[in-house]
């Protein structure tokens, strides 16, 4: 497409920034923090096929938030470089760093050079042998890394659930506090979350060589203390006031919210080659 | 390293291989000179399968020869290939090892991009291309002759396949054998094989297999009670793939040694573990 008028490159980059923040906020949210054993990963996702959080390595998992296609391809490709890596290598080689560097260099790119960026979020987790060398990597549309201490939160309404998790986040914490809190905090106060409705993924220390470890929807709700999570005390909904915040979530989703629908996902899929 | 990005049209699948293969780093053994001898390199030999009551027990001896010599005591050629398989090999040591490295990544590469597993099927399958590929390299003297095991989750039993050099897979009903000393263990486990053997038996026979092997085959290795080396048996079950202790096979190989050295015992015929497994219980 030709260009008839001048446009600054500072409008040009913060027409292509706002768009991807745009594309980005529609996608549901997804919080990542360290607790005594590791690191847990939450996410908002009621689709139990098309998975947000997901094993990259021995010790290193992946999460994703925006546009499902464009981070699973990321995923897969992250995939593909700590796997050829670990076979030119050795296996302990493999680590987040170098794979988050391979992120931002490659969403940078995309957001410099082509004409529409990546409206996704990335998330590089790595735990270590020792507390202390548990890494989160946050990788944003634009290539910038942000190395995480403890928590972080990506997706739509970030900065609100970042809040949230940061009040009642304690390093070292038990799994089911840790999860209780990050899944209050990812509900805030008018809705409750199910395990359905959730994706969940634990990195464990030294249980073996492959860390990462899905939670099935029974260890969630145990964890959860039988399946929702209580409102706090004085804004307890009834069930119409309930139906209507789902139904505003809903809508704020909009219709790109890929990851909770599989027909669209695979549409999406098929859209691949132009991304 | 820059991030692996294919166009969608133009892209490797959940494939490890053949993303090594746009990579440019895949093995290429089959450039290797053809006149190489046996003396220059190294030989790995005899290992076994057994189905019984409750999956599969594989077992290969740890000798590795260069034409007449010994080159390694401690070589492994059994090695899980995931949770629920195992692959054991004979042949030529580096290519054999290599492969074994290949289609446990290939395993896991696919298990990750996918988000599922292959079936046990599709896995023997799998390996049965890998040794395929491999034929060039095979028809200049660097045999690979895996056999693979596992743990069928989907129906609950356990399956065992072995290989030809040209990449032919056959399933086999009962146990499997490869390698130079295959005749003599085949022989000993087609004696005391029975279906539903209980997992003390299975083992039983296949120390009885690999130690008859070793008796009668000078590139395999027997338990070497010096050093302390025993041959490396694994049970492939429902609870996934588990390498029996060293202890206990030590054990087993001492009492073995002890019926044989005892007046009346034999060293020339395979022992029915109907007769003497039950004495383990």
């Amino acid at each position: 497409m030709s260009m008839p008028f001048y446009v600054a490159p500072e409008q040009w980059m913060k027409d292509k920034a706002d768009f991807a923040r745009k594309g980005i906020a529609r996608g549901r949210a997804l919080a990542a923090l360290t607790y005594a054993d590791g690191i847990l990963i939450c996410a908002e996702n009621s689709s139990a096929t098309l998975r947000k959080v997901s094993e990259i390595y021995d010790r290193i998992a992946f999460a994703g938030a925006g546009k499902y296609n464009e981070y699973d391809r990321l995923r897969i490709a992250g995939v593909r470089h700590a796997d050829l890596k670990g076979y030119s290598f050795s296996r302990e080689d493999v680590d987040a760093q170098s794979l988050a560097n391979a992120y931002a260099q490659m969403l940078g790119d995309v957001f410099t050079h082509e004409a529409k960026p990546m409206e996704v979020e990335i998330l590089v987790a790595e735990v270590g042998d020792e507390p202390d060398s548990d890494r989160l990597f946050h990788i944003l549309y634009d290539g910038t890394v942000v190395d995480e201490q403890g928590v972080t939160v990506l997706g739509g309404e970030a900065e609100a659930i970042l809040e949230r998790v940061k009040a009642t986040y304690e390093p070292g914490q038990p799994l089911e506090a840790a999860l209780r809190a990050t899944v209050e905090a990812l509900a805030g106060a008018e809705r409750t979350l199910t395990a359905k409705e959730l994706e969940v993924a634990v990195l464990t220390r030294g249980h073996g060589r492959r860390s990462f470890r899905r939670l099935s929807a029974d260890e969630v709700t145990t964890a959860l203390g039988g399946g929702e999570v209580a409102p706090a005390p004085g804004d307890a909904p009834t069930p119409v006031a309930s139906t209507t915040a789902e139904v505003e979530a809903e809508s704020e989703t909009g219709p790109r919210e890929a990851p909770d629908a599989p027909d669209e996902g695979d549409a999406q899929r098929d859209g691949d080659g132009d991304a | 390293m820059t991030l692996p990005i294919f166009r969608a049209d133009d892209d490797p699948g959940p494939s490890f291989l053949d993303v090594l293969r746009r990579a440019g780093g895949e093995p290429r053994w089959g450039d290797l000179p053809r006149d190489i001898s046996p003396h220059e390199h190294t030989h790995g030999t005899t290992v076994v399968a057994i189905r019984y009551a409750d999956g599969v027990v594989m077992a290969g001896d740890r000798r590795a020869t260069s034409g007449n010599l010994i080159s390694h005591r401690t070589m492994e050629k059994v090695f899980p290939a995931d949770r629920h398989s195992g692959v054991a090999i004979a042949g030529a040591a580096g290519p054999a090892v290599e492969m074994v490295k290949l289609f446990q990544l290939q395993l896991e590469h696919y298990e990750k991009v996918e988000g599922a597993g292959l079936s046990l099927e599709g896995k023997a399958n799998q390996l049965g291309q890998m040794v395929r590929q491999h034929l060039p390299a095979a028809m200049q003297g660097f045999v690979v002759v895996p056999l693979f095991a596992g743990f069928d989750v989907r129906r609950g039993v356990g399956r065992l396949f072995e290989y030809d050099v040209t990449g032919g897979r056959y399933e086999e009903s009962d146990f499997a054998a490869t390698g130079s000393g295959s005749l003599h263990a085949g022989t000993v486990i087609k004696m005391g094989f029975r279906p539903q053997l209980d997992r003390t038996d299975a083992v039983e026979l296949s120390i009885n297999a690999l130690f008859q092997a070793a008796d009668e085959d000078s590139a395999t290795g027997g338990p070497d009670v010096i050093r302390g080396i025993y041959p490396v048996i694994a049970t492939i079950t429902a609870d996934g793939f588990q390498r029996l202790d060293d202890v206990e096979i030590a054990e087993r190989f001492r009492a073995l040694l002890d019926r044989m050295s005892a007046p009346g015992g034999t060293t020339t015929t395979g022992i029915s573990p109907t007769v003497h497994g039950g004495s383990d219980r």
